[in-house]
């Protein structure tokens, strides 16, 4: 049984005065994830991530379509006590202190009376924040806001965890923290499925994505089967002489350090290169492939859209 | 009732607590005490009934301004702040969720009023020890008609918070209890029409609620019995209006989407 099923799920929205006009947040929206998987759902800001995550999270209703968690639909409020969710950037009461806020979530869950307390001990000793649980909220910042919102998504021991832009606003140390909590909780069995702007964050982490550009999905896979698509690249580096003239004609950019010159170029180019290199009797030092990073994959279909819309018009 | 309407009660009366909502309490000590000291010195024989009157009054106030202006937060301020997010995405009904903020304002309420209570009970030994009577405990029965007319405004401040602005919905709640209180009247002047002014009259007197029958003030302080059948009816009305309004919130927020 998948972790998340979604079908046809769309959200169009009416705006305007007298709301007559339709505006569409999520074109008809079909995907499924794994149990056990990190799946990374990406896009740039208004691509339709958080919408999605919301009529997931029964938040926001769909125009039309159905989506599924471990096998139950959405709108049964039984399936919410295996989910945990993480919006973003959160706001919690800020009367509470971090323990408080633990227990009320806790209470909500359904952690039973007796095991809250050690629970939420673990837990505010997992996301580093033992010295502050009895600190009102209104006191913390961003940072700790973030962790108090991830120990309050994890809390009640979910199987599937949903994270909307969990790296947000956090430094390399909070960033790196999430990763782990995130690692962590793939080891332990769980579905975590997270939404970013962050490629690199994405590639670092995800078995695989899903990639959401206006509404519309744009790729889903493994991220090193995205990214194999893109045209690759080579990285030759050699020294001797300086820029010659053929590399231009190549495609290459060259970049020179005294003597060393670095040139990277498509790789269908890369033997007349090194021959151009050879005729100059310059000395070869690397030849490297350059893997295409799931950005540039992300950076082409967005170009290639773009430019399927610029022909339209 | 469900624990988790328990639980989100327990926390929307720990958010007034915590606001400092029942600092209202001081205000009215500091009202009661110099009610209790200045009547004695300038009336003769009306020292209860100017403490009576001045204190359920004063109660009646307090607890309208409490329960408009915090009820009508319960739902937008939580949307805007997005702190639904995170109660709704667990096993929460909407419902639920209305219902506890309901309980949640209204256990502040009792407890604000029962604190004032105190504090008129000791006005009234204050200006003549020893001597609580029989008739005051007519008092209660106003004290009980007062939390009434709360639960029934906090009910009305819930239903327009959960489809309009905070500020509209105080303009709304206000209006109604203030058309409330004069709900007689209203009665009155659709009997007095005719056609379908009279079937408009009538529909607009039962529409808006009769805070005027909750309101034994005047009667308590000149101790006059409160009968029976009105506290029956009375409990009975407000228990009805504030389910109608509760169940209006309930049906709007059930299909509003928290964008």
């Amino acid at each position: 049984m998948p972790a998340i099923e979604i079908e046809k799920l769309e959200k169009n929205y009416s705006v305007g005065f007298l709301r007559k006009t339709l505006k569409r947040a999520l074109h008809p929206l079909s995907l499924v994830v794994e149990q056990g998987e990190i799946f990374g759902f990406l896009g740039p800001n208004g691509a339709g991530k958080t919408t999605t995550l919301k009529m997931l999270m029964g938040l926001v209703f769909p125009t039309s379509g159905t989506a599924r968690i471990l096998g139950k639909s959405i709108d049964d409020a039984g399936v919410k006590a295996q989910i945990g969710f993480l919006p973003e950037q959160p706001y919690f009461y800020d009367y509470l202190t971090a323990r408080e806020l633990l227990n009320y979530y806790g209470q909500l869950s359904g952690v039973p009376g007796k095991e809250r307390p050690q629970k939420i001990a673990a837990m505010l000793d997992r996301v580093g924040l033992r010295d502050a649980a009895n600190m009102q909220l209104r006191k913390f910042s961003k940072g700790m806001l973030q962790r108090v919102g991830i120990a309050q998504a994890i809390l009640h021991d979910p199987k599937v965890v949903f994270l909307d832009e969990p790296m947000s606003g956090l430094d390399p140390m909070g960033r790196r923290e999430v990763r782990d909590v995130m690692e962590e909780l793939k080891r332990a069995g769980k579905t975590v499925f997270f939404s970013t702007h962050i490629l690199s964050d994405a590639e670092a982490l995800c078995d695989r994505v899903a990639i959401l550009h206006l509404g519309e999905l744009r790729g889903v896979g493994a991220v090193a089967d995205l990214t194999s698509s893109v045209r690759g690249n080579v990285e030759i580096v050699w020294k001797g002489t300086t820029v010659f003239p053929v590399m231009k004609a190549l495609n290459a950019t060259c970049y020179a350090t005294g003597d060393t010159v670095r040139a990277v170029l498509p790789e269908t180019n890369q033997d007349a290169a090194i021959d151009a290199i050879r005729r100059e009797r310059a000395r070869l030092v690397s030849v490297t492939p350059v893997r295409a990073s799931l950005e540039d994959y992300f950076v082409e279909k967005v170009k290639k859209i773009e430019a399927g819309m610029g022909a339209k018009a | 009732m469900s624990a988790r309407i328990l639980h989100i009660a327990s926390n929307t009366f720990r958010e007034a607590v915590r606001d400092r909502v029942l600092y209202n309490l001081i205000a009215f000590a500091v009202l009661m005490s110099g009610a209790a000291i200045l009547v004695g010195q300038i009336s003769i024989n009306i020292e209860r009934l100017v403490v009576i009157n001045l204190g359920l009054t004063a109660i009646s106030l307090f607890g309208i301004v409490i329960a408009i202006f915090i009820g009508i937060g319960l739902v937008s301020k939580e949307i805007d702040k997005r702190t639904l997010y995170t109660v709704l995405s667990r096993p929460v009904r909407r419902w639920e969720f209305i219902a506890g903020k309901f309980c949640g304002l209204g256990g502040t309420l009792v407890v604000n009023t029962i604190c004032m209570a105190v504090g008129i009970f000791a006005a009234l030994l204050y200006i003549w020890p020893h001597h609580l009577q029989a008739s005051d405990t007519s008092i209660l029965v106003a004290l009980y008609f007062i939390i009434l007319q709360f639960l029934i405004i906090t009910a009305l401040a819930l239903l327009f918070s959960s489809f309009s602005s905070p500020l509209l919905s105080a303009i709304f709640a206000f209006a109604l209890f203030v058309i409330g209180t004069f709900s007689e009247d209203l009665r009155g002047f659709a009997q007095m029409t005719h056609g379908a002014e009279r079937w408009l009259a009538t529909a607009a007197a039962y529409m808006v609620p009769n805070i005027s029958a909750l309101n034994v003030i005047a009667q308590v302080a000149h101790e006059q019995q409160i009968p029976g059948q009105l506290i029956v009816l009375n409990t009975a009305y407000a228990l009805v209006y504030s389910f109608m309004a509760l169940l209006g919130a309930v049906l709007i927020f059930e299909r509003r989407n928290l964008k």
